[in-house]
């Protein structure tokens, strides 16, 4: 009983959801924004992995979402009417090309310590960036600094909670694997691990790609929700949007990740809605407060190293929690 | 925790609609903070403006004009949240945004699907106003001239007006008005007869052009093409002043600002550039408008607040010609607009909702701006 | 071979504006591990101090760049007071993202109306601009002022580091924070005076940069910011020397690859070199391999 009962609940609150749209309470502005949390959810669920669990600090995350959000773009505005067969294989391309590019640019990467480590993500993103700013020279329908337009909207409220399920399943399923558990130990003492015998690069690998991979989703999510690319929406401000979000909720707690995704989003679109319009460039002036605050009383994240009874595994016992 | 009280208090808020007043509602969305905080704040003034104008006077029909004003901060992503929330939460369905291309474009994307109007009063790219398939979206218009047409003018005034035959661009890889404005540019004065001899980009953030000049220095054009904003064309035009580089230098609409000659000084004087009026133009609306908007805002409106202003007269004037609310009638109503007086000139708009309108062009000189020419279409 | 030359002329500038903003990155990183990502902000802020001295004071230079140092000092101090000295036990990240929000702060904060306000501001420029050329390649006044005083800057800290016992003691206190207790030195005070010379040093790299760059804007902290910390880290992140010579690489990359290769894929090519550098010395230039005890 105890595991069909969360699943029953999020099942519940997605009804809940598609009533409320559907009684006209809640508007196309505020579906739009609940789906954009859930795609934050799966890209924070991403970095979560990648540096809460594996402890990999990446600062390149939003170039994985960008990947994502182009190639499968390019796929669906090449078969306009496909429908949803083509979208889902734009998903399936997608996450091939994001798991290929994580793939190689993680196998050198990946042997550098901690801040290096975040310097040459943080400047693999912006090469990126960079790349797509003059995409267009090479595949004119990129658009380059001009955007991509004309992306079928293919995004509903159903999509998002379906990919957004199948996220939080994978990555729990992976933590508490016997991988998940050999990325813990290269996060808590890389070298005790090795002398072990764990293969700590190719655990790093794994966790660095499937970390992208979720990033990428994201992004696809995010292409066919906004039906617009442009390379500002992977700079590295966007990185580090992510960073705060994975670090607010506590490294290495799903649970954290999620209700700080979901927060973060509607605190920084419920402070729009609120101020007057006086005071509206007043919005990043609070947010940066309050980002402080939060931090300084609770160092380790809302939800540092706890996580929600259901997401464990009843045989095991007390998670790991971060360093 | 205090984090979910935040969450139910916010959805509880948004959720909850106004009660419904007798008032019609037009939106803004504009960059009002950000990295062009500037220009955001000029529309924002000539929005407020226009609309304060019309509501002492009686308002559209009777009923008076209220304003919702949003920022997107120089984000696409933002600009499409500030335009669902303008429709779907204020229940505005005529807006006016927004400065960037980048962000005009998944706003017009918005309210095209939602049934809005919208006019943007300083996006230049052409897919603001078409789909990607040439077709065009029926809700959105545009105060503004294009980029293709701004492009040729200047070609045309160098080829011929300034006898150059050959010129060095510099343009901004990121930014799709300055990138745009830069082909154009080139396409016609090659066309023209003219020989590009230095193409050469820099980024947003750039403050540095030493290399770049240093560059052009060597292909010694006769003209230098800048279609940036008055911002870097300063800077660009005091380091290659420095340089010693002495080609003429030309530019766009980006160029008017009451702060060029402030921050480029002599290094700008001389320099010509394509604009949508001259605030010298003896017209009464141009005088009428530079006065006004001085006595209240304390300094001269640039061609972004002029544009803003223009662009919500349009609306406004649409809103009253169509005597009713209907978005689908007030867009009818805007596309058969004909020679309407606004202070940026006579606007008429073709299919595709760009404003028939000419352009001018205006030189530095060491007091301010000087007019030289009008070319029209 | 002018064209060649002039551009190192051109990347030198560039990069010994970098290296005052790397420094002050360096120093903070080497005393407590904290990435200070408002570093670039307080550059931005000191930058506007020079602003105001030269142009509502009427100060002369120097006293304006001596003004501006003292109040970003003053400001870093303030800063690292009240934002990361509460989190000097929690884990790094926790200060990392404190950064970030202040940071944030900084840049939104100033562009409000009544503070700075977020206009394009001119800078002035207090003093006459001549060009010389020497064998074909001109330098202005410009570039022999940026020249002299971040080489006079440099020598002033390094003198400092080496020879002061304030100097030993940061250096005491980047090496090993509690023996260096121990050993009777106040680590607040020796942290609080780093920030204070690293933000000290970043005011005088803004106020060079609007000299230089004759425009300042309460955004314009952000690329300067991260290119100087890339350089940082380049050099080696925590190494004083290594700042300067990753800085100077940093320019003239940048430069290089504007003038002979593209201008327009610049930023990707200053990279890309960071990353491969990056792969053959893990620890930056100069940096040490530090040795992990198990």
């Amino acid at each position: 009983m105890k595991k069909i009962l969360p699943i029953l609940l999020f099942i519940l609150a997605y009804l809940l959801i598609q009533s409320l749209i559907l009684l006209r309470v809640l508007n196309p502005y505020w579906q739009q924004i609940i789906q954009f949390a859930g795609l934050m959810a799966i890209s924070a669920l991403g970095l979560n992995l990648i540096y809460g669990y594996t402890g990999q600090f990446s600062l390149g995350h939003a170039a994985f979402y960008g990947i994502g959000a182009y190639t499968s773009a390019l796929v669906t505005k090449s078969y306009p009417h496909g429908g949803l067969p083509v979208f889902i294989a734009s998903l399936i391309a997608a996450v091939i090309v994001v798991a290929i590019v994580a793939f190689l640019i993680g196998m050198p990467i990946l042997r550098l310590k901690s801040d290096y480590l975040g310097i040459a993500t943080l400047g693999f993103g912006i090469i990126i960036k960079v790349l797509f700013d003059n995409a267009d020279a090479v595949i004119p329908s990129l658009g380059g600094s001009r955007g991509m337009v004309g992306i079928p909207k293919y995004t509903n409220l159903t999509i998002t909670f379906i990919l957004f399920f199948i996220a939080i399943i994978v990555i729990r399923n992976f933590v508490y694997s016997s991988m998940g558990r050999a990325c813990i130990s290269v996060r808590e003492d890389e070298i005790a691990a090795e002398s072990i015998g764990i293969n700590t690069t190719k655990y790093k690998t794994i966790g660095f790609v499937l970390g992208s991979v979720f990033a990428g989703v994201a992004g696809v999510l995010y292409a066919h929700l906004y039906t617009f690319l442009h390379p500002s929406n992977i700079d590295f401000l966007k990185s580090i949007d992510v960073l705060l979000i994975v670090v607010l909720g506590g490294l290495g707690s799903i649970s954290g990740t999620i209700i700080a995704a979901l927060g973060w989003t509607f605190l920084l679109e419920g402070l729009r809605v609120i101020l007057p319009a006086e005071i509206l460039d007043w919005r990043f002036v609070i947010y940066p407060l309050l980002l402080i605050m939060v931090m300084i009383m609770r160092p380790r994240g809302l939800w540092g190293g706890v996580e929600f009874n259901f997401l464990r595994p009843k045989e095991y016992g007390r998670p790991a929690t971060d360093k | 925790m205090i984090r979910i009280l935040c969450i139910s208090l916010i959805l509880v808020l948004g959720i909850s609609c106004g009660p419904q007043e007798n008032v019609i509602k037009v939106g803004l969305v504009a960059p009002l903070t950000g990295d062009v905080k500037t220009f955001g704040e000029s529309t924002k003034n000539a929005f407020t403006m226009a609309v304060d104008e019309v509501n002492a006077q009686g308002g559209i029909n009777g009923k008076q004009i209220k304003a919702y004003i949003t920022d997107d901060k120089n984000d696409p992503t933002e600009a499409a949240n500030a335009g669902s929330k303008l429709i779907n939460q204020d229940g505005a369905k005529f807006i006016i945004g927004s400065v960037a291309s980048k962000c005009s474009i998944p706003l017009s994307l918005v309210c095209q699907a939602a049934g809005a109007v919208m006019i943007s009063s300083a996006s230049t790219n052409p897919r603001v106003t078409v789909n990607d398939d040439g077709s065009r979206k029926s809700n959105i218009f545009r105060a503004c001239f294009i980029d293709p047409f701004q492009g040729s003018v200047a070609a045309k005034f160098a080829l011929d007006h300034l006898k150059v035959k050959t010129a060095a661009i510099l343009y901004d890889v990121g930014n799709d008005y300055v990138k745009g404005l830069a082909e154009f540019f080139m396409a016609d004065f090659v066309k023209g007869g003219g020989k590009i001899v230095g193409y050469e980009s820099y980024t947003k953030d750039d403050t540095d052009f030493s290399a770049l000049l240093t560059k052009i220095k060597e292909a010694n054009p006769e003209m230098l093409f800048v279609p940036d904003y008055y911002n870097k064309v300063a800077l660009i035009a005091k380091q290659a002043r420095q340089f010693g580089i002495k080609s003429v230098m030309m530019g766009g609409d980006g160029w008017d600002s009451p702060e060029m000659l402030k921050i480029a000084g002599d290094a700008i004087v001389g320099s010509y550039f394509t604009n949508h009026y001259s605030s010298d133009d003896p017209r009464p609306e141009v005088q009428d408008w530079v006065q006004k908007y001085e006595k209240t805002y304390g300094n001269r409106p640039d061609a972004l607040a002029t544009l803003a202003y223009d662009a919500t007269l349009l609306m406004i004037e649409a809103l009253k010609r169509a005597q009713s609310e209907e978005p689908m009638k007030v867009r009818d109503a805007l596309q058969q607009i004909r020679d309407f007086k606004c202070v940026s000139g006579s606007i008429s708009f073709d299919e595709f909702g760009n404003p028939i309108k000419s352009a001018v062009i205006l030189q530095y000189t060491k007091t301010g701006q000087a007019y030289v020419a009008t070319v029209t279409p | 071979m002018e064209y060649f030359l002039q551009q190192v002329v051109n990347g030198l500038q560039l990069g010994f504006v970098y290296a005052l903003i790397a420094l002050g990155y360096t120093m903070v990183y080497g005393i407590i591990r904290l990435i200070n990502f408002a570093h670039g902000d307080v550059f931005m802020i000191g930058a506007y101090l020079g602003y105001f001295g030269i142009a509502y004071f009427h100060l002369p230079f120097p006293i304006a760049l001596a003004f501006a140092m003292f109040g970003c000092g003053l400001c870093g101090i303030i800063i690292e007071r009240l934002a990361y000295r509460p989190l000097r036990r929690a884990p790094r990240i926790a200060a990392l993202i404190t950064a970030i929000g202040v940071s944030l702060f900084l840049e939104y904060f100033t562009s409000l109306k009544f503070i700075f306000g977020p206009d394009y501001l001119a800078y002035p420029r207090p003093f006459t601009v001549t060009t010389y050329q020497i064998g074909g390649v001109s330098f202005s006044t410009i570039q022999i002022i940026v020249f002299s005083v971040s080489i006079l800057l440099l020598v002033l800290l390094t003198y400092t580091i080496q020879n002061t016992k304030i100097g030993m003691a940061m250096r005491a206190v980047s090496f090993d924070k509690e023996t260096a207790s121990l050993m009777g030195i106040n680590v607040d005070y020796v942290i609080s005076l780093t920030f204070g010379m690293g933000s000290a040093l970043a005011a005088a790299g803004g106020v060079l940069y609007g000299i230089a760059y004759p425009q300042i804007n309460p955004f314009m902290g952000i690329m300067p910011g991260l290119k100087a910390f890339v350089a940082a880290v380049l050099g080696g992140i925590g190494n004083i020397p290594g700042a300067l010579v990753g800085a100077i690489i940093m320019g003239l990359v940048e430069t290089m690859s504007s003038a002979f290769v593209s201008s327009t894929l610049r930023d990707a090519i200053a990279f890309s070199v960071l990353i491969i550098v990056l792969l053959f010395k893990p620890t930056g230039i100069m940096g040490k391999m530090g040795t992990e005890k198990v």
